[in-house]
């Protein structure tokens, strides 16, 4: 986390991969330079995937080789300066309630060094954004918290947290779309979830889109089970 | 519509077909058959324009029936199966009538082997697949007592068919081209890799299978890395420093580095290694693996060329004088009563 610097590597993922990654750690410059070039990447005739510090081109080898495609990439990243970039402005602003109630929330406040009260204050108090959607259907990586959030996973695993549990490790938030196992620290509840199978538009949020988590009782948050989207709620921005 | 009936079924069986590429940027990875080849290889058989979704059988198969003639194959592990009585072989198409019961056993080698029938699994599709998909709560696994309705037949007197099976049961030799992280690894870790035999462990899915070896760690300098994209064949070193590649429903991104990746063609050989089976892993450079990609259309056509007329050894057959085996036979004097 410490290394700012952005420099792009090309590498390839798979035999129809090639994946673009700006730094080996997370930091918002990184997120800034994938989210500006995943947005030029669009134009290259690949499939385009975001993730928090790279951006994957999916190709089909039938119908182009991989040195036309890195081809293509070089020259996108020859074409600026990838350091020092901003996020581009957020398209949407999502309202999420949750819970901060988890079993770890303690644990993970003494981690980044803070009450329990200035925590809840500090991960409510702000906007994040969904960084990319991955690991399980329509799941997202939230960044950035403060730097002293840039607290490690768990050595051993948490069997099992539910759906919509809010998790923190590394700067950023998870939240879990699936009973999942996780190596990250659970530290509230949500009754949002950003996968449904069923809907006519089953993946909700967007990389790029911005946050803001609202804090609810347990109570609150039980009743609102049963509202369009758990309570969430979000605006066009823009 | 045809209705295949499940009469009983044993753990692990799923509805499965070529998945849904394409929503990796969602967190949806393409999923589908553990072993593409073996879809590939009934479609080639069946006559089946592209592959049917089929029902992907974990070690074990079932007691089926059908309500209208339907010709199907087992193709993917190599699986004992009769129809009433009459043994069915691997990669064959046989005729299954209304009123036979069709018993698949137990895998003889292979973890996954493939129930296709000629009109392939309808029912539930899901962004234009009708995969199970479970990490994403998409389907299930079958129940006994289940039907599914199959599309019908529209040859069901077709002659049968028979294809020799890509050799790929029993483990072996896995290609792995480089992939982002494989530098972080140091080329003494990297040597000793491709050097160490591994055995598929006894964990293994969908997801993923576990490789156990003797012998140290494979470590890596991934501190504060950040996740990252999973390309299906990525071998995965977990916080232990054993690997763990990753089949067609993992993860789509991940935190644990990953030394390189299994090439797609070796894919059915590392999804069919049974428990205790030895496995080992060969470098190839990225140029020679780009060059060993074969779209999955060029396999298809490849193996329709393959695929033969059944010739039965006649001991095979246990009715065999149901059969009229003589016919147009002649006195041998006609032509002098003419």
């Amino acid at each position: 986390m410490t290394d700012r610097a952005i420099r792009p590597e090309v590498l390839p993922l798979g035999q129809a991969g090639v994946l673009v990654r700006f730094a080996r750690s997370v930091s918002p410059e990184a997120s800034a330079a994938v989210a500006r070039f995943a947005a030029e990447a669009e134009g290259l005739g690949c499939d385009v995937a975001p993730a928090l510090a790279s951006v994957l081109l999916r190709f089909d080898p039938a119908q182009r080789g991989r040195a036309e495609v890195v081809e293509a990439v070089e020259g996108l990243l020859d074409a600026r300066e990838w350091s020092a970039l901003a996020d581009p402005p957020a398209q949407r602003l999502w309202r999420v309630p949750v819970a901060l109630d988890g079993p770890q929330l303690a644990e993970a406040a003494e981690l980044a060094g803070l009450s329990v009260e200035y925590t809840r204050a500090e991960l409510t108090g702000g906007e994040i954004r969904v960084r990319a959607l991955g690991f399980a259907p329509g799941m997202p990586y939230l960044g950035y918290l403060p730097e002293h959030w840039n607290i490690p996973r768990q050595t051993e695993l948490t069997s099992k947290v539910p759906a919509g549990a809010l998790v923190v490790a590394v700067r950023q938030l998870v939240l879990f779309t699936t009973e999942s196992k996780t190596g990250w620290r659970m530290v509230g509840r949500s009754s949002f979830r950003p996968f449904v199978k069923d809907a006519k538009e089953p993946f909700l949020l967007a990389p790029g889109d911005a946050l803001r988590f609202e804090e609810v009782s347990a109570a609150e948050l039980e009743a609102l089970e049963d509202q369009p989207l758990g309570g969430a709620r979000y605006e066009v921005l823009a | 519509m045809t209705r295949l009936t499940l009469h009983e079924v044993a753990p692990g069986v799923t509805v499965q077909d070529m998945g849904r590429p394409g929503w990796g940027a969602k967190g949806l990875a393409r999923g589908g058959a553990a072993d593409r080849l073996a879809l590939l290889e009934a479609a080639a058989l069946l006559g089946q324009r592209a592959p049917c979704a089929a029902l992907e059988l974990a070690g074990a198969g079932g007691r089926f029936t059908v309500d209208a003639p339907t010709r199907f194959c087992i193709t993917g592990a190599r699986m004992k199966a009769t129809v009433e009585g009459r043994p069915v072989g691997h990669c064959e198409t046989v005729l299954l009538a209304p009123g036979e019961v069709l018993r698949v056993g137990g895998a003889e080698a292979g973890s996954y082997g493939y129930l296709s029938c000629a009109g392939g699994v309808f029912g539930d599709e899901w962004l234009g697949s009708r995969s199970a998909h479970l990490l994403a709560g998409i389907g299930k696994f079958l129940e006994s007592g289940a039907e599914l309705a199959l599309g019908d037949d529209p040859e069901p007197e077709a002659r049968a068919l028979v294809l020799e099976p890509v050799d790929r049961l029993g483990g072996g030799v896995l290609r792995v081209m480089p992939g982002p992280q494989t530098e972080l690894f140091s080329d003494a870790v990297r040597v000793r890799f491709f050097g160490t035999e591994f055995q598929r462990a006894p964990q293994a899915n969908r997801q993923g299978v576990k490789l156990d070896f003797e012998g140290a760690p494979f470590e890596s300098d991934t501190g504060g890395l950040a996740s990252d994209f999973i390309e299906t064949g990525d071998i995965q070193m977990t916080g232990d420093g054993r690997p763990y590649v990753l089949l067609a429903e993992s993860q789509t991104v991940g935190g644990y580095p990953r030394i390189g990746t299994v090439i797609a063609a070796d894919l059915p050989r590392l999804a069919q290694a049974q428990v205790g089976d030895v496995l080992r892993f060969q470098s190839v450079t990225l140029e020679e693996a780009d060059a060993l990609w074969e779209a999955e259309a060029d396999v298809l056509a490849r193996l329709r060329k393959a695929v033969a007329p059944r010739v039965r050894d006649p001991r095979d057959i246990p009715d065999l004088l149901r059969y009229q085996l003589v016919s147009g036979a002649i006195k041998g004097d006609e032509l002098e009563r003419e």
